[in-house]
């Protein structure tokens, strides 16, 4: 019998199915959750996160494998990027963020686009990113769906979290760009009330005649069912906007049709502040570095502190750039609003527990507790700092990277 | 007792400056910034240093014990700040200029000159980010896009403001090259690398030509080639008194620049260099200085898929000259020092990052004598620093050009640009018209 299962450890060893069991340790262990232990071990066990606490509480078990370093953080949470949709090259084989053939298409998946291999996913994972919510691009009327991915992985199945997390929409001159696209922000706002109408007539009409028991079942709509699944509150509306009385049209639309909107860009967000705490939305900021121009001309480095001051739940974001930098480091954009403002737990927090909580993935990372996914960064000193490197990135119990960046 | 009794000859000044303070200080009056970190560039850094301004220039520098202090003066404590020389921006797009049109693939008759907005808010933004000489230049879609100049950060009204001049009185600005797949397009511009190289050459050949009839003729005035405004640009290109500032990524494409710039014996500073990585050896043999950009990811476009943070440790250890740029808009003024940084993270020196900001770009600009470095009788152009230029948290708080105050954080316009917040986007408000109220 204690033969038997030995032969299956082994067998399941050498297959791999067991993963390696590390042990972290670090002069500084900012867990996210409530606590930082300085200094902290966290015990990894397969793909999750066995025990976590200062050395004295802890023992490291003798087979597990070391590492060490100077903060422990858990994996970054990019709470909207482009990656793996828009590609390194910049050419336009690998440029699928935004089709722009119409100006509204909800049904287009994220997934059916995600190219796990980019170096652009390898490149942000190196700093410590380890979950992105990526998907379509800011640029369309509603351009379509977003997903949760680690930044690991060969096929697109193997590390998502959620395959439709939101549907990325953009109000405002960002609107105005695709085929039969409207031309003022009135028209924006009024094709999107059109649509959402549009939809919700049809749900009321199946209400009235689902009655009639013999009729054939509707035939299937790729576009209304996201829709429906909007206006369900199933899943959110990203909207896009800068300027202020943009983000007051989105603020309206969420109002009227009761649907669930997440905030994204926002550059005059410091102009609306009551506005924004009245309708209790989350807000995913623009990248603290991103270019004052057009739009954005307005966006303020600060932004983050002072929604951070009136208690607006915010996460910081890579965004998406059409030129350079392909993409940003969320890392980095947190730095920045490290220097202007934020508390350093602050910081850390829009790239960790708060991007995972306005993406509805806390249970699984954003922070280190016991149970979680054995996401994690390691640094060889402050992780904002300009001249610290990132020594080590673990996701789901594996070390993905170790050499200093 | 030293130490005492500089606070007390400080306190002395204070007091005296106190009672000529009722006029308003002049150029002529002595600046003197006491207390802080002196970071020279060339010499060590003083910890606790006195540096003088007077005219424009720097007129005394040491530890603070060894510097007499001038009366009457103006006393700026900067206990816990740290000094360093006014930073020099290679390569950067600020005040919206243009010069090349389409019409052809090499315009070196067309100057930046002639399209700068010296009003426009980069130029504000560009002193947040403590970068008091830019080389403001047209784009790189042309094999040679037009003459480019190096400007100052003042608080201009038009862009004569801003100019820089040489001993001889004439503007100083070099010419911008380009080559690889930016400049590749519809005829006439060149559809191969091969075609960009042969018409570069056919050009430069021409200037050899316009110079040769030139030295033929003479005092004989009949013989002299009637003015042609771009051989005449190439020209001074061929006898150095322009430096060619040329966009090179590609590793091949960087040792075309070297090819040609051994055919025809012309000053060049390489920009952007993305592969330099790879080439680093060639490089250095040419004696090529690097102008380096910084981008927090790789690619955008194929030639630039290979740009490595390691570029400026490499070229350092091969013994070229390294600088960086912004390429503003391509990264922002305001967070210059990030560029800096980054060449540390990936392994440059500090000493050489820092010389990267300042002389070792003032040298790419011919401008080393007059700025770049803390030292006698050079330029007062300089930044005043509320820490380590290397930190994330460290904030640049006073911009000086010439001896004039140019951005103070503490003044709400000025932190307006620093910052950003609304209004932000609009330029420069007028300063002496009858619309707006002054904002300095």
């Amino acid at each position: 019998m204690i033969r038997a299962f030995l032969v299956c450890f082994f067998l399941l060893l050498s297959s791999g199915i067991i993963s390696a069991q590390i042990a972290v340790q670090g002069d500084k262990v900012y867990t996210m959750a409530g606590k930082t232990f300085s200094p902290g071990v966290v015990l990894l066990k397969g793909e999750k996160i066995e025990a976590i606490g200062s050395p004295k509480d802890i023992t490291i078990p003798s087979e597990y494998r070391l590492m060490k370093a100077a903060v422990v953080i858990p994996g970054l949470v990019d709470a909207h990027s482009v990656v793996g949709l828009s590609g390194i090259l910049n050419s336009r084989h690998d440029q699928d963020q935004l089709e722009k053939s119409a100006p509204m298409q909800p049904e287009l998946r994220a997934i059916d686009a995600y190219n796990g291999r980019d170096p652009l996913i390898s490149w942000i994972r190196q700093f410590g990113v380890t979950t992105v919510h990526t998907g379509h691009a800011p640029g369309a009327l509603v351009s379509g769906q977003t997903m949760i991915t680690k930044t690991i992985g060969n096929s697109v199945e193997e590390n998502i979290l959620v395959s439709t997390a939101m549907v990325a929409a953009t109000v405002g001159e960002g609107a105005m760009s695709s085929e039969g696209s409207p031309g003022t922000s009135s028209k924006v706002i009024a094709m999107l009330r059109s649509e959402l109408l549009r939809v919700q007539n049809i749900q009321n009409q199946r209400t009235l005649k689902t009655e009639e028991k013999d009729s054939p079942p509707p035939s299937r709509n790729l576009r209304d069912e996201v829709w429906e699944k909007i206006l369900n509150r199933d899943i959110p509306l990203l909207v896009t906007a800068h300027r202020h009385q943009d983000i007051l049209s989105a603020l309206r639309v969420a109002k009227e049709f009761n649907i669930h909107v997440i905030l994204d860009g926002v550059a005059d967000a410091y102009l609306v502040i009551n506005e924004l705490q009245e309708a209790k939305i989350s807000v995913i900021l623009h990248p603290t570095m991103a270019r004052a121009n057009g739009e954005r001309e307005n966006l303020s480095m600060e932004t983050a502190s002072i929604l951070q001051k009136v208690g607006i739940p915010f996460a910081l974001q890579s965004g998406y750039e059409a030129y350079v930098p392909k993409t940003r480091v969320v890392l980095f954009e947190a730095a920045i609003a490290a220097a202007y403002g934020l508390s350093f737990e602050e910081a850390l927090a829009s790239i960790t527990i708060s991007a995972a909580k306005i993406l509805g993935v806390q249970e699984r990372v954003g922070s280190l507790e016991v149970g979680k996914d054995a996401d994690l960064a390691l640094y060889d000193g402050d992780p904002f700092e300009y001249t610290t490197h990132c020594t080590g990135v673990i996701i789901n119990g594996q070390v993905v990277s170790e050499e200093a960046h | 007792m030293t130490k005492y009794f500089f606070s007390f000859s400080v306190f002395l000044f204070a007091l005296v400056n106190a009672f000529w303070g009722v006029r308003a200080y002049s150029q002529e009056t002595p600046q003197v910034f006491v207390g802080g970190r002196l970071i020279l560039i060339e010499g060590e850094d003083i910890p606790n240093g006195i540096m003088i301004v007077q005219n424009g220039k720097i007129t005394a520098l040491g530890a603070a014990q060894e510097v007499s202090l001038p009366v009457p003066s103006v006393i700026h404590n900067l206990a816990g700040r740290t000094i360093m020389p006014g930073f020099v921006d290679t390569h950067s797009h600020i005040g919206g200029g243009w010069a090349a049109d389409r019409s052809a693939p090499i315009q070196p008759d067309v100057r930046v000159l002639d399209s700068i907005d010296a009003r426009n808010s980069g130029f504000q933004r560009a002193q947040a980010g403590g970068i008091t000489t830019a080389n403001v230049m047209p784009g790189s879609g042309h094999l040679l896009s037009g003459q480019t100049l190096y400007l100052k950060m003042r608080d201009a009204n038009t862009i004569n403001d801003l100019l820089i001049y040489d001993k001889e009185g004439e503007i100083v600005g070099g010419v911008k090259m380009a080559n690889g797949t930016n400049s590749i397009r519809q005829a006439p511009f060149p559809g191969t690398r091969s075609k960009s190289a042969a018409l570069v050459r056919e050009k430069f050949i021409q200037a050899q030509e316009y110079l040769k009839k030139i030295e033929l003729a003479g005092d004989d005035k009949s013989k002299i080639p009637p003015r042609d405004l771009a051989l005449e640009t190439l020209g001074d290109v061929l006898q150095g008194k322009k430096i060619v500032h040329h966009h090179t990524h590609r590793h091949d494409d960087i040792l075309t620049v070297l090819r040609l710039q051994k055919e025809f014996q012309f000053r060049v500073v390489l920009h952007h260099v993305s592969d330099a990585w790879k080439v680093a050896k060639e490089i250095a043999e040419a004696k090529a200085p690097c102008s380096l950009i910084y981008i927090d990811s790789p690619g955008g476009k194929l030639e630039a898929r290979d740009i490595d943070w390691k570029n400026g440790a490499i070229l350092e250890k091969a013994g070229a000259s390294v600088a960086f740029h912004t390429d503003d808009w391509i990264t922002d003024s305001r967070l210059f020092l990030r560029s800096a940084a980054f060449a540390v993270r990936a392994g440059m020196s500090k000493k050489g990052a820092l010389r990267g900001l300042t002389l070792a770009g003032a040298e790419m600009l011919d401008l080393q004598d007059r700025i770049g470095s803390l030292k006698l009788g050079k330029d007062a152009d300089f930044v005043i620093l509320s820490g380590d230029p290397l930190s994330v948290y460290t904030k640049i708080e006073q911009t000086w050009i010439d001896g004039n105050k140019v951005f103070d954080r503490k003044n709400p316009q000025d932190r307006l640009w620093a910052v950003g917040g609304y209004k932000a986007g609009l330029p420069r408000e007028g300063e002496l018209c009858c619309f707006g109220k002054e904002n300095k």
